[in-house]
């Protein structure tokens, strides 16, 4: 038996895609929390909550460009030069939101308010520029041969700022729901509250995206609802509704980790309803992940890593999650 | 005047842009090494001098980490989004390298972080110093990937080239090809010898300015026994380095030397200065030594080696750069065996702690590990030019097609952005090294207080220094 390397690929880098976004969606998210959060106290404890692990989570994202290169090396170039002003314009604010969630602990009073507004904005552009890259990429590129066609300023349309928005609510609803988890008092209360505010807005957005997306594209709105397709796909959009509505129902008194856990699954269904689209291309709208595979042996050098270590990352990641597991207060720092 | 084209944008965004990260790395990992052993010391000796240089310089590590990390973050982007041709026809090859330091190192780091800095209350003593070590292992990790892939950059091999593009054919040569050795065990040493000499400059400044104790002691103490002992490896390293260079890329032995071009039966002088003229096709105002060269790269009285007359104008590496830059390495590292050797002498007449001219010229030469780093850099990329893989494909093929004003405008963001963030950053921690190790603390786990009630990220634990410089309306 040969193995389908490229397939295995595309696979371990969606991943890998999903990881980062799950992962680092929720301390994003808390960033973008921020400007409703006024007080120092509860700010404090906002970032308490994933100042361990952070790094880790950033680090899916530098596996994800790694991954992409390794795997698919056409599909890197060709999608990073598209995506140029967008990508930087994302690295800018995840550098600025990093360094100012180490320095803000340390700002004086009257400094303090700067450094929540540099991670509140890096948070907001990071997002931001995430979801407009997503757009750009649905919308698809114009490439001949090797390399991108179009302009600098293709991956801007009102698709993608529409999409740019729906990222940033999707990562507030992971952060409030992680805060709902993490936090009691009024500080838990108050994160319940906005996360059954932003619950509607986010499935407003899924439905404006899910919508748009098969009339922009006829081929599209062909894989979705041509026979037997839409019966094989129509769990998706069901089960969108009923996970919105049990977020709803779910969200009051001690919730737990539920509402976390049926937000991780509602953006799962999202990047599935994605996958769905867009298979098998790596650059849409023509581009088959096949087509810009890396050579067989790089995949196979590259796969013997990935089988070996993934699972020992999953397993000492967790580990550290476990350490730090529980609640965070304000009255008994961090514990 | 340059000429501002896309292609020289791209190599000063990228070349900005990793002079910037480099830093990080190379301090976290001689500090990483260097809190694995105070934390071994500290369990075998049971001596609190050791738990308290271990939480003064964590503090020092977790921001200089942080900043690692975000800096890094825009390299592992930045070969698609400005050298997209380089990363279709050499991704294959880079790529897995890349994708291995990513699985291997960063995620050990990352995830073993947060229970280093955070996890003293919540694991024991074995388990916190398992982190340490898994810590200071990721950094050893990750740049023996990088480096492999940077040299097989250098000196390519193992590789053919198939339609279009390079493909992988034997994967042991791409890693230990011929320059990976000697280029790995130079930065290594860097690394440690960059991390040593600054920690001598925050105990020399800490003496200099009263703060006479214990931990101060100790930790310029096992400072100067580093420099003392990696200085004079290190330079041996480098000149072993450096026959390696010519034997894989003449052409920048030539830049770096000056040299132009040989009469035959004729000695290669070693020009201590001058200045290499590209256009006039020699070095004006030279220094000369006879013999010197020929002795130091061939070990022979009369022996040859190319000229930059050799080789074709356009595959000649900037001379007039990559003379200059070597000299400040050679320099800087001349200063650090003498730094050693004046170290060793001062103790051997037991002045080590007092001797006020040697703690100012420690003081001093506290940034020239970073200075030669950086520096050294500069001449092997600069000195490879015009390749990006050598020999094989040129930079100006490897450069993604955006526009001159996409370019400089991106760079303009990152040289705002970069000297802003980051030299806040890097003020923000010569505050903290100036204030030393002041605490005494006696206790076993001294972290424990002082993190109670506070927030947890490891500036917090740190003395209260605001970070934040003048910013009109705060």
């Amino acid at each position: 038996m040969t193995l389908d390397l490229p397939l295995i690929w595309v696979l371990i880098i969606a991943f890998g895609l999903m990881m980062y976004v799950v992962m680092d969606g929720f301390d994003l998210g808390i960033g973008i929390l921020f400007p409703f959060v006024p007080g120092k106290q509860d700010r404090d404890i906002m970032v308490n909550t994933v100042a361990p692990v952070w790094d880790g989570n950033e680090t899916w994202l530098v596996l994800g460009g790694g991954g992409l290169l390794a795997g698919f090396p056409l599909a890197y170039s060709v999608l990073l030069s598209a995506l140029y002003i967008p990508l930087v314009l994302m690295l800018t604010g995840l550098i600025l939101r990093g360094v100012a969630f180490e320095f803000r602990f340390k700002a004086d009073e009257a400094h303090r308010p700067f450094w929540s507004r540099a991670f509140a904005f890096g948070s907001y552009t990071a997002a931001f520029f995430q979801g407009a890259a997503l757009g750009a990429f649905i919308t698809g590129f114009k490439v001949t041969g090797p390399s991108y066609r179009g302009g600098a300023l293709d991956w801007l349309s009102p698709f993608s700022v529409c999409t740019g928005f729906g990222v940033i609510v999707a990562y507030a609803l992971l952060g409030s729901t992680w805060l709902t988890m993490k936090t009691v008092g009024q500080l838990q209360a108050r994160m319940i509250v906005a996360a059954r505010w932003i619950t509607p807005v986010l499935l407003a957005g899924i439905v404006i995206v899910s919508l748009w997306t098969p009339l922009a594209h006829g081929a599209i709105a062909a894989r979705w609802f041509s026979t037997p397709n839409i019966y094989y796909f129509a769990p998706v959009p069901i089960l969108v509704v009923l996970t919105t509505w049990q977020l709803i129902v779910r969200l009051k008194g001690e919730p737990g980790a539920v509402p976390f856990l049926l937000t991780l699954f509602l953006l799962f269904l999202g990047y599935s309803g994605l996958a769905i689209s867009l298979w098998p291309n790596i650059i849409p709208p023509g581009v088959s992940f096949r087509d810009a595979a890396a050579p067989e042996s790089s995949l196979a050098f590259g796969l013997v890593g990935v089988v070996l270590i993934v699972p020992v990352i999953l397993i000492y990641t967790g580990w550290a999650y476990w350490v730090f597991r529980g609640k965070v207060t304000g009255s008994e720092g961090y514990h | 005047m340059m000429h501002l084209d896309p292609l020289t944008l791209a190599r000063i965004q990228f070349g900005f842009t990793v002079s910037f990260h480099i830093i990080f790395p190379a301090v976290t990992i001689g500090m990483a090494s260097y809190l694995a052993v105070l934390e071994a010391l500290w369990l075998v000796r049971k001596d609190a001098v050791y738990v308290d240089l271990y939480h003064f310089w964590s503090k020092v590590f977790a921001v200089n980490f942080a900043m690692g990390v975000v800096s890094g973050l825009v390299m592992a982007y930045q070969f698609g989004t400005n050298w997209s041709y380089f990363s279709t026809y050499a991704g294959g090859i880079t790529g897995p390298l890349l994708a291995y330091e990513a699985l291997t190192a960063f995620f050990l780091e990352a995830g073993f972080l947060g229970v280093m800095l955070f996890g003293w209350k919540k694991v024991g003593p074995g388990l916190h110093f398992f982190a340490t070590l898994m810590v200071a292992a990721g950094t050893l990790i990750s740049m023996t990937w990088i480096l492999a892939s940077n040299s097989w950059m250098q000196t390519p091999q193992g590789y053919a080239i198939e339609g279009g593009r390079m493909v992988p054919v034997n994967w042991w040569q791409i890693i230990f090809n011929p320059s990976f050795p000697y280029r790995l065990l130079h930065m290594g040493l860097a690394a440690y010898l960059a991390t040593a000499l600054y920690v001598a400059a925050a105990g020399a400044w800490n003496l200099l300015h009263g703060r006479d104790n214990p931990r101060v002691r100790t930790m310029f103490s096992m400072a100067m026994w580093m420099v003392l002992a990696t200085a004079p490896i290190q330079i041996l390293a480098g000149d072993q380095h450096g026959l390696n260079t010519l034997q894989y890329q003449p052409a920048k032995i030539a830049a770096i030397e000056g040299h132009w071009s040989n009469t035959p039966g004729e000695s290669v002088p070693l020009i201590l200065f001058g200045w290499p003229d590209m256009q006039a096709e020699k070095t004006l105002a030279s220094v000369e030594i006879p013999h010197l060269g020929s002795l130091i790269l061939t070990h022979s009285w009369d022996g040859q080696i190319r000229g930059l007359d050799d080789f074709p104008p356009d595959e000649r590496p900037n001379s007039t750069i990559v003379f200059w830059t070597f000299r400040v390495m050679v320099g800087l590292g001349m200063l650090m065996l003498l730094l050693g050797a004046g170290g060793a002498w001062l103790r051997w007449r037991g002045d080590l702690y007092r001797q006020r001219p040697f703690l100012w010229f420690a003081t001093a030469m506290g940034p020239s590990g970073i200075v030669a780093i950086l520096a050294g850099w500069m001449t092997t990329e600069i000195g490879r030019q015009p390749w990006v893989v050598y020999n094989v494909m040129l930079t100006a093929q490897g450069v993604s097609e955006h526009s001159a004003l996409a370019m400089s405008a991106s760079l303009l963001v990152f040289i705002v952005l970069y000297v802003g963030v980051f030299g806040i950053g890097i003020t923000y921690l010569l505050k903290l090294m100036a204030r030393g190790p002041d605490r005494q603390s006696g206790a076993t786990a001294p972290a424990e207080e002082r993190l109670e009630g506070r927030p947890s990220r490891p500036l917090s634990a740190a003395p209260d220094i605001d970070p934040t410089p003048i910013i009109p309306g705060g």
